[in-house]
């Protein structure tokens, strides 16, 4: 496909439909109506279904179904409407099923502003929904970069049998960029332990798609295997981008829309003899850790930039551990962050800490 | 003399021991729908949907692909099921609380959706797993260990009648009530069950069997005492019957 310009909604959906795709279930909420939108249009041409559901609790658990029969599935949603999917979430991680969540985050907590937001870190990357699991979480800070994740959650997603969460924010649903649709070739995947209907005489066992494990010895057993997995996402998973980092005397961390008006200002800083480099975690789970602890111990200062009151900025001094200062800056609200504000934060580190 | 069989297991039960107290009417219900099944499709055609309550085990008990589905979103479950799988037969089996309390949005919509599954649907009228709480179909009156000086309608709301409200709607095709609480209502429960199948094989839309069940456990009855209030207190609240077909 040609390069073209689209709304970062409509290329997810368009990523998401390129990369087989084929079940939608979903209920309007702005900032991420055009996923729906675009799917109601799309998947019909494609043999696909889109179903808009009574709310996201049954969105999130039609997912559950059509997941459970090896179909690649997805919903998608923002902030408040992801909350009310965090019990199927739940769910379909115990029942290690694979599927992809979008969360266009806006502001928050409870109906918040409809403006762009990162204060769904802590939900998206300690679980959201209750219980021992984790998630895969990307964080795109561009339209094309958003396409990409969303083939690779799929990916991810059926690779692990595990729910995957692209975590954008309202800038980058409702921006529009240049984007050249990928030649995406979907990895072979055995699912064999979907439920598709069973009798005896075939080589699986009867499919149960299931999280219940009633006797806690036993239950401890399926935790030590999601444990595992999730080990060895954070082995294989992990995706972080750096930034004139070589030199640098302090360095920034900030993922998604922020990295991007972060890395301005970074430029601005650098043009003024300021040594300022970019950590940007693309995956936010598994967290670059030990990129964040290696630069800690080389840096003077570590400043963390979030559209949040500071969420991020936990895993960011849980990695530098003492090794170097960790500052925070945050706008909140829906607010974004201008490229002089933070470039001003960069100038005060620098004063306190040169 | 030759031998004949006259009863025996159907292939869509396994032979796992059914956790049910005695006196429950869960059992009847499992095999009468686990013949049904036997009766008309192979293995092979059919995907249930277990819920939470008493019957969350039943995945052990249906010999087929089977899901365990969040309380009262099996309905949601089984549309991405049916939605994926078009030619599968696609059952859920739920509770009163599951399916009239935490899961009526689900069930609503899929019925108004006319979403082409079947659903069992097991009142009697209490939480039993949890140990035997108020229900949405608690009668008035009825003590349980959140009713405990009754049902009051002024401080709990009435019973809620999940057939006749939707039978209101223009989604489903077959709708009714039965009961299991003597072996004539135990044929007609077969037969009804049996219809909301073929309906769903036929691609009528969306069908659901209630089925008035005892709970002696919780109700603190013997199984006869709670078998004979079925017969009367329950049916006079929840009257047998149609209540929709197309």
């Amino acid at each position: 496909m040609n390069r073209q310009m689209m709304k970062g909604n409509e290329a997810i959906a368009e990523a998401a439909v390129q990369a087989g795709c084929r079940y939608y279930f979903g209920y309007p909420i702005t900032p991420q109506s055009e996923i729906p939108e675009y799917m109601s249009r799309r998947l019909p041409e494609v043999g696909g279904v889109f179903l808009q559901a009574e709310s996201e609790i049954a969105a999130i658990n039609m997912v559950y179904g059509a997941a459970g029969t090896g179909a690649r599935a997805m919903t998608s949603s923002s902030s408040p409407g992801i909350s009310l999917k965090q019990e199927g979430i739940s769910y379909i991680a115990g029942s290690e099923l694979p599927c992809v969540i979008v969360n266009i985050v806006r502001g928050g907590p409870g109906l918040g502003s409809i403006q762009p937001a990162q204060s769904d870190y802590y939900q998206a990357t300690r679980g959201g929904g209750h219980g021992d699991y984790r998630l895969p979480v990307y964080a795109p800070a561009s339209v094309q970069e958003a396409v990409n994740l969303t083939q690779k959650a799929f990916d991810t997603a059926d690779k692990y049998r595990t729910p995957a969460m692209i975590l954008g924010d309202g800038i980058i649903g409702q921006m529009m960029e240049p984007v050249t649709m990928p030649e995406y070739v979907r990895p072979e995947v055995d699912k064999s332990w979907a439920a598709t209907g069973w009798n005896a005489s075939m080589k699986r066992d009867r499919a149960i798609i299931n999280s219940l494990f009633i006797e806690a010895d036993r239950l401890e057993v399926h935790l030590a295997k999601l444990e595992k997995k999730y080990r060895a996402i954070e082995q294989n998973e992990l995706m972080v981008e750096t930034q004139f980092l070589e030199d640098a005397e302090f360095a920034i961390v900030a993922y998604g829309t922020t990295a991007r008006i972060a890395l301005t200002a970074i430029r601005n800083a650098r043009a003024e003899g300021i040594k300022v480099g970019l950590i940007r975690p693309i995956t936010l789970w598994p967290f670059p850790t030990q990129t964040i602890s290696d630069a800690a111990k080389r840096v003077k200062g570590l400043l963390t930039v979030e559209m949040s009151l500071g969420q991020m900025v936990d895993d960011v001094r849980i990695a530098a551990n003492g090794a170097c200062p960790v500052k925070f800056y945050g706008r909140s609200g829906g607010v974004v962050p201008g490229v002089r504000e933070i470039y001003q934060q960069i100038v005060s580190m620098k004063e306190e800490l040169a | 003399m030759s031998k004949q069989t006259v009863y025996e297991r159907p292939s869509f039960l396994t032979d796992v021991p059914f956790h049910y107290c005695p006196g429950c009417t869960h059992g009847i219900v499992h095999r009468l729908v686990a013949e049904v099944l036997s009766e008309k499709f192979q293995q092979e055609d059919v995907i249930g949907v277990a819920p939470v309550g008493c019957a969350v085990f039943a995945y052990n008990y249906f010999n087929c692909d089977m899901f365990e589905a969040a309380h009262g979103r099996a309905p949601a479950v089984a549309t991405g099921i049916k939605r994926s799988l078009p030619e599968k037969i696609v059952f859920t089996y739920q509770g009163d609380g599951d399916l009239a309390s935490i899961g009526m949005a689900e069930t609503v919509h899929a019925a108004t959706r006319g979403e082409n599954i079947t659903i069992i649907f097991i009142n009697n009228g209490i939480y039993g797993m949890t140990g035997g709480q108020m229900a949405p179909t608690t009668l008035i009156g009825e003590k349980t260990t959140t009713s405990p000086y009754g049902r009051s309608k002024e401080v709990n709301g009435n019973p809620i009648h999940v057939c006749e409200m939707l039978a209101t709607l223009n989604g489903p095709s077959f709708i009714a009530r039965v009961s299991v609480h003597d072996v004539q209502n135990v044929r007609n429960a077969k037969r009804a069950i049996a219809k909301a199948f073929d309906n769903q094989a036929e691609k009528k839309g969306f069908s659901l069997i209630e089925v008035l069940s005892t709970c002696p456990t919780n109700w603190g009855k013997t199984p006869e005492e709670a078998l004979k209030f079925v017969a009367k207190d329950m049916v006079a609240e929840y009257p047998l019957g149609t209540f929709k077909e197309v």
